[in-house]
């Protein structure tokens, strides 16, 4: 370690600059602003006036405000947990020597490397009612249901988390596949030997040993359920009538579509304090339950 | 054995139906934009139509500037790579080379940018760009990632790893600092250098939203805002060869480069999974 006085300070300095510029200081803005009303549509309100907490208390007296804490919710707890569950049975599967294995890997992996806006045009073509595949397929499966997918309102939310699942389940997989990787084989043995059955070698052996890989997969998985709504944006809008709309859109259409920057800069507020707090509880939990690399 | 073997076989046919699943969407729009514009498919007509055109992704061509679009995405990718580069690597090296007052909180610092994602803050850096009267331009989207906390962790953990004959052989050489980055730190580094490259690359290539919010006009859009043009085309219906048209012309760049390097790929993804 070397000691020099002004050297590693202007090193750092243009990181420092672009993470002040672009995080530290929107994020403090957006705290400062959320207690204004300002909405750019409104001449009497096109300068902030100071309202206290008004803007908060607006939002959770909101029904349509907890519907979308209420979709959010949904697509979350729906499409994490699934997803990442999903991941770790391909990753088994496809644990594998037979011949061919790359293959099958990348028909599973190649999602993850689309945008996902083109991922969800592709999917506005897949799921067409009448002839779509997507319909064609659960048909043969024996699905007399409705066949518009992102205009029911009952199914929109679904259909955007089905797409989440398609593109993500594989990125996921190669994380636990390369954890598999990284076990040693000696364990399996002395497990067989014992006489562990399939179910109980995957439950008292892999996934401890693959806790550090769920840790891990579960942060992203979470953090990317809040920050993408490429695919709502092109297939359902947010509808029908906010029936898929969640956290992201919401800010996105009280900023650009309600020029509403008061209540803009509140949502930002509550959507940092949720992935804050969720990274910050990662963190202590890694930090708390190390589980040493096989 | 005979048992083992009809295991192995079932198992086989299930991962196939999944995996063939998995592949429908993109393959079915791949033959799809490969359809005469005139052949509209329908009940039971829904794979090739009477021979293979290319009319769709000609129209694809003449109704928005796929050129512009490219040309664009390519300048934001390597701009915002080419910045990162030196602001990852001058940062990382001065976290692992040097003892200095505040360092530890310095570097948690830079680490909120990894907990707060930007896309979160799209808000106030909407009115920041709008600041800095650089509102659409290639660098307003870009700008807001030439500082990466990500890169300069992973960066970081991979110079730590050099070990410290390697640095001293250079200090006792005469070594100034840069000339440690040029010949030491960076040539022990380079598979790091290429995992991030690689994730940066496909990021801002993938991004959406941000650029849609802070560009307006097509000489600064990239590929991925270029296509909501198409989106319309899908709800009027029928036009489907040409929304999947468009939507290869976006992801065959992608697709071709992980297919070639698709070892490399991974493992730049794996990396951006690093903790």
């Amino acid at each position: 370690m070397k000691q020099k006085k002004l050297l590693p300070y202007l090193l750092i300095f243009p990181t420092f600059l672009f993470v002040s510029v672009f995080t530290v200081w929107p994020t403090l803005l957006s705290l400062s602003k959320s207690f204004f009303k300002q909405r750019l549509n409104i001449a009497k309100y096109r300068e902030p006036v100071f309202n206290g907490i008004q803007n908060y208390s607006e939002l959770f007296h909101n029904h349509e405000f907890i519907n979308v804490l209420y979709n959010t919710l949904i697509y979350v707890l729906g499409t994490v947990p699934l997803t990442i569950l999903a991941a770790f049975i391909l990753a088994q599967l496809l644990n594998n020597k037979f011949k061919g294995i790359g293959y099958f890997r990348l028909a599973f992996f190649h999602p993850s490397i689309l945008p996902m806006v083109s991922a969800a045009t592709i999917w506005m073509f897949f799921l067409t009612p009448d002839y779509g595949l997507f319909n064609t397929s659960l048909s043969l499966l024996g699905y007399s249901g409705p066949q518009n997918w992102t205009a029911n309102p009952n199914l929109a939310l679904f259909a955007v988390m089905i797409i989440a699942f398609w593109k993500n389940a594989g990125y996921y997989m190669i994380f636990y596949l390369a954890g598999l990787q990284n076990l040693p084989a000696s364990i399996y043995e002395a497990a067989k030997l014992d006489g562990a059955g399939y179910l109980r070698t995957t439950f008292s052996i892999t996934l401890p040993l693959l806790k550090r890989s769920t840790l891990f997969i579960s942060t992203i998985a979470f953090i990317s359920a809040f920050q993408t709504i490429d695919h709502i944006f092109v297939l359902t809008k947010g509808g029908p009538s906010g029936k898929s709309t969640v956290l992201l859109y919401y800010l996105w259409q009280t900023r650009f579509e309600n020029l509403d920057v008061g209540k803009a800069s509140a949502v930002t507020i509550i959507l940092v304090v949720i992935l804050l707090a969720f990274t910050m509880s990662n963190i202590v939990l890694s930090e708390k339950k190390e589980v040493p690399r096989g | 054995m005979a048992k083992k073997h009809i295991k192995q076989t079932i198992l086989f046919l299930v991962i196939l139906f999944f995996a063939l699943l998995w592949i429908a969407p993109v393959i079915w729009s791949f033959v799809a934009s490969t359809r005469p514009l005139s052949d509209p498919m329908g009940r039971g007509d829904v794979w090739f139509g009477h021979g293979l055109s290319l009319g769709s992704y000609a129209k694809a061509f003449s109704l928005a500037p796929f050129g512009r679009y490219y040309l664009n995405t390519f300048i934001l990718v390597t701009m915002v790579l080419g910045v990162q580069l030196v602001t990852v690597t001058l940062a990382a090296f001065a976290f692992t080379y040097y003892d200095f007052k505040g360092k530890k909180f310095l570097f948690t610092y830079i680490l909120l940018q990894m907990m707060i994602p930007t896309t979160a803050l799209l808000v106030p850096n909407f009115s920041t760009i709008r600041t800095l009267k650089i509102y659409d331009t290639i660098l307003a989207i870009g700008i807001p990632y030439f500082g990466s906390a990500f890169g300069v962790f992973l960066l970081r953990q991979a110079f730590l790893s050099i070990p410290g004959s390697l640095v001293d052989a250079g200090i006792i050489d005469g070594c100034a600092w840069w000339q440690l980055i040029r010949h030491i730190y960076i040539p022990s580094a380079i598979p790091t250098f290429t995992a991030f490259a690689i994730s940066s690359i496909s990021w801002h290539w993938n991004e959406f939203l941000w650029p849609l919010i802070i560009t307006k006009s097509d000489a600064s859009r990239p590929l991925t805002a270029g296509l909501v043009r198409f989106t319309q085309l899908g709800e009027m219906g029928a036009q489907w060869s040409l929304l999947s048209a468009a939507t290869m012309l976006v992801i065959f760049p992608l697709l071709i480069a992980f297919l070639i390097f698709q070892r490399k790929f991974i493992q730049g993804f794996l990396h951006s999974g690093l903790k």
